[in-house]
C-alpha cells in the first residue's frame, strides 16, 4: 500500500465503491459522455423532424444533409453511443437491483462490450453501404 | 456546548423530510424509462435505418406515411416524452455535479428545463397537427394516399 503525505495508508482499490478506477469508472465516464451526446443530438433531431410541419421541400432539404457520407459516419458514431448507453444502462440497473449485480459488474461490463460489438456489426456495414452507395443520388 | 464526536461508522440519522421524495422517484424514473427507451429507440432505428433502403428512403412521404398511422404516432410520442425527461434529468445530475457557483447552476438548470419543455411541446404539436397533404405542394413529394396522387 502506498503511503501518502499525511502518513496514512491508502488502499489501492478503495473498498465500498465500484465507481473508482478500472471498468466501474470507465463505464461511468462513457455512460456520461454518451448520455450528453445523445441529448444534444435529440435537441437537433426534433427540430429537423419538425420541418415536416413547414413544407415537404423544407423537410427533404434538411433530411438530405443526413445522407452525405460525412454525416453517415457521424450517424454511425451516434448509434454506437446509443447502443453502448442502452446496454450499459441495463448493467447499471442490474448492479442496483440484482442481489449479485455489484459482484458481477466487471463481467457485465465485458458482456456490454461484447453485445455492443455484435450490434454494431449488424448496424454499421448496412448503414454505411446505404450512405456510401450511389453517392450524390 | 460540548461537541461530541461520534465513533466512526455510526449510522447517520437526519430526520426525514416530509412530502414526496422527488429524488427517489427520479432515480426510479431513470431506470423505468431506460428499459422502455431500449424498445422504442431500437425499434425506431431498425425501421428507419435498417429496413428498405435505410436513410436513403427517408423523405417527407416516408414520415407523413408513418404519422398517418396512430401506432407510430403513439410510438414517437412516447419516445419524445420519455427520452427528453430522461435526458433532461440526466443533464440535471451532471450540472449538479460540476457547476459549483449557484448562479451558473441556476442558469444551466434553467436552460435545460426550458429546452426540454420547448422540444416536448414542439414535437407533440408536430406529430399530431402537421398536414400530410399540404395544398399546393408538388405531388411527387407527397405520400401516395394524398388526394392529388389518387
Ligand atoms: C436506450 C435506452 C436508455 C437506457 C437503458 C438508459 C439508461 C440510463 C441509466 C440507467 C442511467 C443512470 C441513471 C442514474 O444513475 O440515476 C442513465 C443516465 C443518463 N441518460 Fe440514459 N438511458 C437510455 C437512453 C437515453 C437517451 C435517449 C438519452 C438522451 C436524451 C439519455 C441520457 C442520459 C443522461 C444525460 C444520463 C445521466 C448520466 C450521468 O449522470 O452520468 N439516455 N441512462
Amino acid at each position: 500500500m502506498p503511503e501518502n503525505s499525511a502518513g496514512t495508508m491508502t488502499p489501492r482499490r478503495p473498498a465500498g465503491t465500484l465507481y473508482r478506477g478500472r471498468e466501474g469508472m470507465w463505464s461511468w465516464v462513457l455512460h456520461r459522455i454518451t448520455g450528453v451526446a445523445i441529448f444534444f443530438f435529440l435537441l437537433v433531431h426534433v427540430l429537423d423532424s419538425s420541418m415536416v410541419a413547414v413544407a415537404p421541400g423544407a423537410y427533404n432539404a434538411v433530411i438530405d444533409t443526413y445522407k452525405n457520407p460525412i454525416m453517415g459516419l457521424g450517424e454511425t458514431a451516434l448509434v454506437a453511443a446509443i447502443v453502448f448507453h442502452a446496454f450499459n444502462g441495463i448493467r447499471i440497473i442490474l448492479i442496483d437491483l440484482w442481489s449479485k449485480g455489484a459482484k458481477y459488474q466487471r463481467v457485465m461490463f465485458y458482456v456490454v462490450i461484447g453485445l455492443w460489438v455484435v450490434a454494431m456489426l449488424g448496424f454499421a456495414p448496412r448503414h454505411l453501404i446505404n450512405v456510401f452507395s450511389e453517392m450524390g443520388h | 456546548m460540548a461537541t461530541t464526536i461520534e465513533s466512526p461508522r455510526t449510522p447517520y440519522s437526519v430526520p426525514r423530510k416530509r412530502g414526496v421524495n422527488w429524488e427517489k422517484w427520479g432515480w426510479i424514473y431513470m431506470r423505468a424509462s431506460g428499459v422502455l427507451l431500449i424498445i422504442l429507440i431500437f425499434g425506431h432505428l431498425f425501421v428507419n435505418l435498417l429496413l428498405g433502403e435505410g436513410i436513403k428512403g427517408i423523405d417527407f412521404g416516408f414520415v407523413a406515411g408513418k404519422w398517418a398511422n396512430p401506432f407510430w404516432q403513439v410510438w414517437d410520442l412516447l419516445m419524445l416524452w420519455l427520452a427528453f425527461i430522461h435526458g433532461g434529468n440526466g443533464m440535471r445530475t451532471i450540472v449538479n455535479d460540476y457547476a459549483t457557483r449557484p448562479l451558473t447552476r441556476k442558469i444551466l438548470l434553467g436552460a435545460i428545463l426550458f429546452s426540454v419543455v420547448a422540444e416536448i411541446v414542439l414535437g407533440t404539436v408536430v406529430i399530431f397537427a402537421f398536414d400530410p397533404c399540404p395544398a399546393g405542394s408538388p405531388a411527387d413529394l407527397l405520400p401516395s394516399f394524398c388526394p392529388v396522387n389518387q
